[in-house]
């Protein structure tokens, strides 16, 4: 009984050395500009101020709001291009699929960095650079290979005989997939749609190279140019990161296990 | 359900399965690639066409003017000399693998220390673990702008407390001795979660009477895990190490973000010499940014294919 707690304990303290930088950004984000010196510097944010949160909500509205329009097209573009797919690959297996799941597992592995300037190249003479759709087209070469990965493996995991079964009754392949499959399907629907959002909403390699002089930026440029106009508002520039870190924190705690998943299968951001 | 699905994910379907599915029709073939192909034509046009447009740009050389224009002379290899020629090529070589391989020894020690610590399953474990993945859900950014101020050399916490234990304060982020290390300690922060969560996964598939008939036969904690935990793990030990290596090449954002490269290329490893070529200066050198681009491809795909390799030798 004693050993249980202490090993309870030695879980809080591990947790909570692992998430200091968390509680200090937060700390820091509620700090008087005045105090931002101070040594040492406050532990606990007693006398803070909202300083920070006004400036977020005066400055960065609509940065906030392009990252969600990035992420939720992001999440549209790698659903509807992986779902089919995943669907193919697990059970209509052509010649060739093979081949296609190889494809995608090395596509995971390029570098974005590379990807960019690839696509700067090409968008520069297309004129899609600093357009928000360029963005999510971009943004979506991060998660459609994971998607079809993940589809395929959640749907290798459907009976065949509800395939059959569909087919006999004379519904088409079409039909079987929208009717049987995709409903079936809503965990790894969710696990996908999560992981395309949160790198769409972290992505900073594409943005800062295809979107560095765009009107509509999203929230991690706007991160990106408050330190680097050398401002000295750390508590600014922290809560902005505090609210830019919503969307994780709100997956984390409603869709844990599909998060847990995600990352089993092999799933790593840039 | 989806846990189980997916934990085997990366290996890719077998090709003799279509056995499963005797009641395919003539024409399945087709209808098969009908639904396939939005994905391949994606493929093609969205990551094909830019690897080849950086390959392309590699091998030409380029001006600000034939960039916009699109009229550059073909230059062979050229731009490849000029990199391999570069005072900074050396440097920065040694930095993507020095980053590299610190960072992925850590990450992993430490991921899996915990993994076995959290396999224990004592009051508030999963909830404590759950809370482990937030590092590696911040965005980098988040995280790269945390570490900044953490390790500022006059107001930052780090070196405030190490003056606690009277140690000099370090210039972190601003000395030529300290950057690279500075973003391997954040890195690796980052990194932990990944090894943690792929590692908790790997333990929980050995069987517990393993772990009986050892205790029975009187083994210590320490021999448990160095007999048994460390030689079954070894498979998933081996894919976390690979997908890592992989991944940990080609970190570019918390790099740029906290040290771009600096103080006089002390952390500039591939990712971020290829983007500083690129887009970093006025005047920039896509052809020797996309040369050494081309180069961290390579070594991605050295350990990646040796990954699939591993994956399917695995599965099969």
């Amino acid at each position: 009984m004693i050993k249980q707690h202490a090993k309870t304990a030695l879980g809080l303290f591990f947790t909570a050395v692992m998430l200091f930088p968390v509680y200090w950004m937060i700390n820091v984000s509620l700090t008087k500009d005045t105090d931002m010196r101070a040594d040492p510097p406050h532990l606990f944010p007693v006398d803070g101020t909202l300083e920070g949160y006004r400036a977020v909500i005066e400055q960065q509205m609509p940065y906030l709001g392009t990252s969600l329009i990035v992420g939720l097209g992001t999440v549209a573009l790698t659903l509807v291009l992986s779902a089919p797919a995943g669907f193919a690959c697990a059970k209509l297996r052509p010649k060739g699929g093979g081949a296609l799941s190889f494809v995608l597992l090395i596509a995971q592995m390029i570098p974005g960095i590379i990807m960019a300037m690839g696509f700067y190249a090409i968008y520069l003479r297309m004129g899609v650079l600093n357009t928000v759709p360029g963005l999510i087209l971009a943004d979506s070469t991060i998660a459609v290979p994971f998607g079809v990965l993940i589809f395929t493996a959640f749907m290798s995991g459907i009976p065949d005989e509800l395939i059959n079964a569909a087919l006999i009754d004379g519904a088409g392949r079409w039909r079987t997939f929208a009717s049987v499959i995709l409903p079936m399907s809503r965990n790894a629907i969710v696990t996908v749609s999560l992981f395309a959002f949160l790198w769409a909403w972290s992505d900073f390699v594409f943005a800062s190279t295809l979107d560095g002089g765009g009107d509509a930026q999203p929230i991690t440029l706007g991160i990106y140019q408050y330190i680097g106009n050398n401002n000295q508002q750390w508590n600014a520039i922290m809560a902005t990161a505090v609210v830019a870190s919503i969307p994780a924190t709100l997956l984390l705690i409603i869709a844990q296990r599909y998060v847990a998943a995600g990352v089993t299968a092999g799933a790593v951001k840039d | 359900m989806a846990h189980d699905v997916m934990t085997r994910v990366p290996a890719p379907a077998p090709a003799d399965a279509g056995a499963r599915s005797p009641r395919r029709r003539k024409g399945g073939h087709w209808t098969a690639w009908a639904f396939l192909a939005p994905v391949v034509v994606y493929l093609v046009a969205f990551y094909a066409y830019p690897l080849y447009r950086n390959l392309d740009l590699s091998l030409r050389h380029y001006t600000v003017r034939s960039f916009v224009q699109g009229d550059a002379p073909f230059s062979g290899l050229d731009n490849y000399r000029t990199v391999f020629a570069d005072p900074a090529f050396g440097p920065a070589l040694l930095h993507t693998l020095v980053f590299t391989f610190v960072s992925i020894a850590f990450q992993f020690a430490i991921g899996l220390a915990l993994a076995v610590f959290f396999a224990q399953n004592f009051r508030l474990s999963a909830t404590l673990r759950a809370l482990f993945l937030v590092p590696w859900l911040l965005p980098l950014i988040v995280s790269a702008s945390t570490w900044t101020w953490m390790l500022n050399s006059d107001s930052g916490i780090v070196n405030a407390a190490l003056e606690l234990i009277h140690v000099d304060p370090v210039n972190w982020l601003t000395s030529p001795d300290w950057a690279l290390t500075s973003v391997i300690i954040a890195n690796i922060w980052i990194g932990i979660p990944f090894n943690l969560v792929v590692l908790y996964s790997g333990l929980q598939a050995i069987p517990a009477d393993v772990y009986e008939a050892a205790a029975i036969d009187g083994a210590t904690g320490w021999q448990r895990f160095w007999r048994i935990t460390f030689p079954l793990l070894r498979p998933v030990s081996a894919i976390t190490l690979l997908l890592g290596l992989v991944y940990t090449l080609k970190v570019f954002d918390i790099i740029w973000i906290m040290t771009k490269g600096g103080p006089a290329d002390a952390s500039t490893t591939f990712a971020t010499w290829s983007y500083r070529l690129s887009f970093g200066n006025l005047l920039p050198e896509f052809g020797p940014g996309a040369a050494v681009g081309n180069l961290l491809i390579l070594m991605a795909l050295f350990f990646g294919l040796l990954y699939i390799r591993f994956q399917r030798r695995q599965s099969s």
